[in-house]
């Protein structure tokens, strides 16, 4: 009878949400999908902060990712105002089609 | 109890994550993503992160998604070609990402073997009281700064979004 769970599955978890974030981030073609998976590996990193603070019984690791929070919500609101300009500018979503810096 | 608990929402996590990636249409993408982070506040429940959950179900899944969504309807956004993907990319791109969360995993549990066993209640340091002494003691800095962060953000999610004037 086991009911407590081992720290380390957690740990595990989060490592496992943050490489699908990784995937998502450099397999997908969608400039928003691609936005999304960015949101996905902050939200691995949140559950590695909540849990390393479970660990050591202290309030920090909750404030880290409060912060987290807030800074994403920052981030999406600029984020998808750019994304909203350069589909007004170039009528796509496709980031193979966007690429004025690479020349 | 809190096994099940865990594991039910780990494994809701892991598949709508997987989704999040898997789906060509973008408001399928968003949809998974809500199931992610709603199952992540349980999990921060269940690590007696009450203050965390509430915000992740708050911020994340009500505002930021609505954002998302609210945007890929705006835009119309349609579902993704799949042409164009290198030979290398479509062979070694899912074995390397296996290879890559296995090395993660392991290293994960050798540096954690029999670390702190997480059961609910074990934590109770993270309710509202706690959190708001934190953020108004130590944390009053950071805290302050966040709100010109978030005030330079809305100005410039404005300026970006606006119709051009003459």
């Amino acid at each position: 009878m086991m009911s407590q769970v081992p720290m380390s599955w957690f740990l595990t978890l989060s490592a496992i949400l943050f490489a699908l974030g990784v995937a998502g981030f450099l397999f997908r073609r969608s400039i928003i999908t691609i936005f999304m998976s960015i949101e996905l590996m902050l939200n691995a990193v949140n559950l590695s902060f909540v849990t390393f603070s479970y660990q050591n019984k202290s309030i920090n690791g909750h404030l880290f990712a409060f912060f987290v929070m807030v800074v994403a919500a920052a981030e999406a609101a600029v984020g998808l105002a750019i994304i909203l300009t350069i589909f007004k500018n170039r009528q796509t979503l496709n980031i193979d089609d966007i690429e004025s810096m690479k020349n | 109890m809190d096994v099940i608990l865990f594991s039910v929402f780990a494994i809701i996590a892991v598949v709508c994550a997987i989704n999040v990636v898997v789906q060509t249409h973008p408001i399928s993408s968003a949809i998974s993503l809500v199931g992610v982070m709603g199952s992540l506040a349980v999990l921060y429940l269940l690590l007696g992160a009450e203050f965390l959950a509430a915000a992740q179900v708050i911020v994340y899944a009500g505002a930021i998604m609505v954002l998302f969504v609210f945007v890929i309807m705006l835009l119309n956004a349609g579902a993704e070609t799949k042409e164009g993907r290198s030979l290398a990319v479509q062979l070694l791109g899912v074995p390397l990402l296996v290879a890559f969360l296995g090395i993660m995993a392991y290293f994960v549990q050798r540096l954690f073997p029999s670390s702190t066993m997480v059961h609910f209640g074990g934590f109770t340091g993270g309710g509202v009281r706690e959190i708001g002494r934190a953020l108004f003691g130590a944390y009053l800095l950071p805290f302050e700064v966040t709100s010109i962060l978030i005030l330079i953000a809305i100005l410039g999610a404005i300026v970006l979004a606006r119709k051009e004037m003459d």
